[in-house]
């Protein structure tokens, strides 16, 4: 049973996606562990509202609290920023209004840490995508590169941080759950490996399909993320940006970065080869351009 | 040949080093001219800019935010200019590769030029990251990020930086006098031009490779997967209209610098750059009309940004490519000027198009730089032309080298 569970979602192409895509940037976890990518599953048809897991992830994090003013309305864009990782949003939809939390999506093959030249940004083996004081220059190619615009940076600081999610990293080596899963009432927040959630969200959605649009956001976007959605609407409903592509980001650069090395191999014979071969002309070539 | 004014100090046979230098340092040439009267109190405002960016952060003088975290530093400073001093690793192809001797007068200053630009469009690279003393990071190995375009193109820049001091280093041995030093270094230029040369490929190209994890960021008449390719090949006749272009001032400017026999040579070579120029033009408007063509994007041509883009296709590609043909076949050296003066705005267009202008060209807010992004990006320009000038007036690099550097 477990076996053919496990090919079945082999053949559904859920690790297919990352595996498929040929061979791997130096950015996402090596090759040989065989350890599960941690995720987080957040059911739209569950969640209330109620800013719990922005209070907890302030608390968690060392963020200003949030202003209890500051509540989700329909037609109004809370973004995440310097001093908050997560936000929810309200989105008037042909279901009603429903509510779509926002944080960093902490991508399989993340464009985030494949930019990062200094490996600040990293894809760390369990799954979350954290960011590293030390090593940070603050280029912010990270926020360049991110399809998701996550990543947010101090401006006003002398000595600025990069800021977003990661899942409470800290606690999630802990064995302990990320803080807003920990703390949301409603249950709409699951934390698991990917592959458990993904299981869960197609049960969820099998098992009552008037409730939930049949899609997971997530599963392919972006080659794969670690934060997973599902919605009683379709997701463009929700504010989602449908243009990401469904391959992996760092993939767009590969082409670039593999003809590195055959250019450092080849240009420098072929340079020296023209050299000597016009050598001889330098005497005779004053009208070379007539 | 030797002059004897003010500016063609003598060589330092036997003179103590020390000494020498200090000499040296004394301001040569008129002070109070229109150049300096208009770029001290600039760079004067820029450095009080500076201080108030690294004590109060980058957002106190930038317009920079979330949405966009590139400006003009980025686009302008770094693509731009890298862009520009890419006249470097071209001239020294002709010379040194294919031996075309007709253009050897102009390869120091040159290379001076593009050392100076990559020197300080890293120095302006320093004013834009928000930790500069994490810079030393990549380089010395307790992270490499090597999945990283940005990674490469450091690299690339502190290489190539080496690599043109070292193509420049046999014009500071002549000033200082130093003539063992200046041999061995005379024999190590054709190992670092081709490394240069090559170096500059990859990071001309790289530059542009910045840009393709933003697929969806850049407006689509601007994205395409041969962003790299299309920056390399402009980056040819933006460097060699920049050579032009700052060819036609500095005769000028450092007129007691170069001989007759130099400025009769020079239209010569402005004849020849202009023919190099043509085709490659003609090369890069080509590929641009099979990108476009590939990317399937006529619909966007009716739209605003679409205007803009045929602007720039028509108005910088196509036109600088007729004049510079145009001036080529009737030896007109105005019009090869112009058409070098509208290439230079033609990829200054291209490149904002895609760092800053096509950059998220439909967010709610645009960005637009801010007058104190600018009086530094105008700091920054203004110290690299000192600099040069203080080089030129002192050491051989339009003048002829001192008679013992002759004879190789």
């Amino acid at each position: 049973m477990g076996i053919n569970r496990r090919n079945f979602f082999r053949a559904v192409g859920l690790t297919g996606a990352a595996l498929g895509t040929g061979i791997e940037l130096s950015a996402s976890p090596p090759k040989g562990s065989e350890k599960e990518m941690l995720g987080i599953l957040y059911d739209s048809t569950r969640c209330i509202g109620c800013q719990s897991c922005e209070l907890a992830c302030a608390l968690a994090n060392g963020l200003p609290e949030p202003d209890p003013e500051d509540y989700p309305v329909p037609g109004i864009l809370r973004k995440t920023n310097e001093t908050r990782r997560s936000v929810i949003n309200a989105f008037e939809t042909s279901r009603g209004e429903v509510y779509v939390k926002h944080q960093c999506m902490h991508c399989n093959q993340p464009a985030c840490a494949s930019a990062c030249l200094t490996r600040a940004m990293y894809k760390t083996e369990e799954g979350p995508v954290i960011w590293r004081d030390e090593k940070c220059m603050g280029c912010r190619y990270c926020m360049v590169s991110c399809p998701f615009d996550i990543p947010k940076f101090e401006y006003n600081s002398p000595n600025p941080d990069i800021v977003k999610c990661n899942m409470c990293f800290d606690r999630v080596k802990e064995g302990e759950l990320p803080a807003c899963v920990a703390d949301c009432p409603a249950e709409a927040l699951t934390f698991g490996t990917r592959r458990e959630l993904l299981t869960e969200a197609r049960r969820r959605i099998n098992a009552d399909p008037d409730t939930y649009y049949n899609g997971i956001y997530g599963e392919l976007e972006a080659g794969g993320t670690g934060v997973l959605y599902i919605s009683p609407v379709p997701f463009e409903e929700l504010g989602f940006n449908t243009s990401i592509r469904k391959g992996s980001y760092p993939e767009l650069t590969k082409g670039f970065l593999y003809s590195v090395p055959s250019i450092f191999v080849l240009w420098p014979a072929m340079l020296l080869g023209i050299h000597n071969a016009t050598k001889n002309n330098a005497k005779n070539d004053e009208d070379h351009e007539s | 040949m030797n002059h004897r004014d003010y500016s063609t100090p003598p060589d330092n046979d036997g003179r103590p080093i020390g000494k020498f230098l200090v000499t040296q340092l004394r301001p040569r040439g008129r002070i109070l001219t229109v150049f300096n009267m208009i770029s001290v109190p600039i760079m004067t405002l820029g450095i009080a800019l500076i201080v108030i960016r690294f004590v109060k952060g980058i957002g106190a003088v930038t317009n920079l935010s979330q949405e966009v975290p590139w400006g003009l530093w980025i686009g302008f400073d770094v693509v731009t200019g890298v862009a520009f001093a890419g006249g470097a690793y071209v001239v020294t192809f002709l010379v040194y590769i294919l031996n075309m001797e007709k253009y050897r007068p102009i390869v120091r200053v040159t290379v001076l030029n593009g050392f100076l630009a990559y020197v300080f469009y890293a120095g302006a690279l320093l004013l834009d990251l928000g930790k500069p003393w994490n810079v030393v990071n990549p380089i010395i190995g307790n992270s490499f990020g090597v999945s990283s375009v940005l990674f490469l193109v450091a690299w690339h820049f502190l290489l190539y930086m080496i690599a043109q001091l070292i193509e420049f280093s046999p014009a500071i041995a002549e000033w200082i006098g130093a003539r063992k030093a200046r041999r061995i270094l005379s024999g190590m230029t054709l190992a670092a031009v081709i490394f240069g040369i090559t170096l500059s490929t990859l990071h001309q190209s790289g530059l542009g490779a910045l840009y393709l994890m933003a697929r969806e960021k850049i407006h689509p008449l601007w994205y395409s997967e041969f962003i790299p390719i299309l920056f390399f090949v402009s980056s040819i006749f933006a460097g060699l209209s920049m050579v032009i272009f700052e060819g036609s001032i500095s005769q000028k400017v450092f007129f007691d610098q170069m001989n007759a026999e130099r400025h009769r040579a020079h239209d010569g070579i402005l004849h020849g750059l202009s023919k190099i120029c043509t085709l490659t033009l003609l090369v890069y408007f080509f590929m641009q009309v099979v990108v476009f063509v590939h990317g399937k994007h006529w619909e966007l041509l009716a739209t605003r940004m679409g205007a803009w883009y045929l602007t720039e296709m028509i108005g910088f590609v196509l036109l600088p490519m007729i004049l510079y043909f145009y001036s080529y076949r009737t030896r007109n050296i105005t019009l090869i000027k112009i058409a070098a003066l509208v290439t230079m705005i033609g990829v200054i267009i291209n490149r904002l198009n895609i760092t800053v202008i096509g950059f998220k060209w439909d967010a709610a807010s645009h960005y637009v730089p801010s007058w104190m992004e600018i009086v530094v990006t105008l700091t920054v320009l203004f110290v690299e032309i000192w600099i040069f000038r203080w080089i030129v007036r002192r050491m051989p690099v339009l003048r002829e080298p001192p008679a013992w550097a002759k004879e190789h």
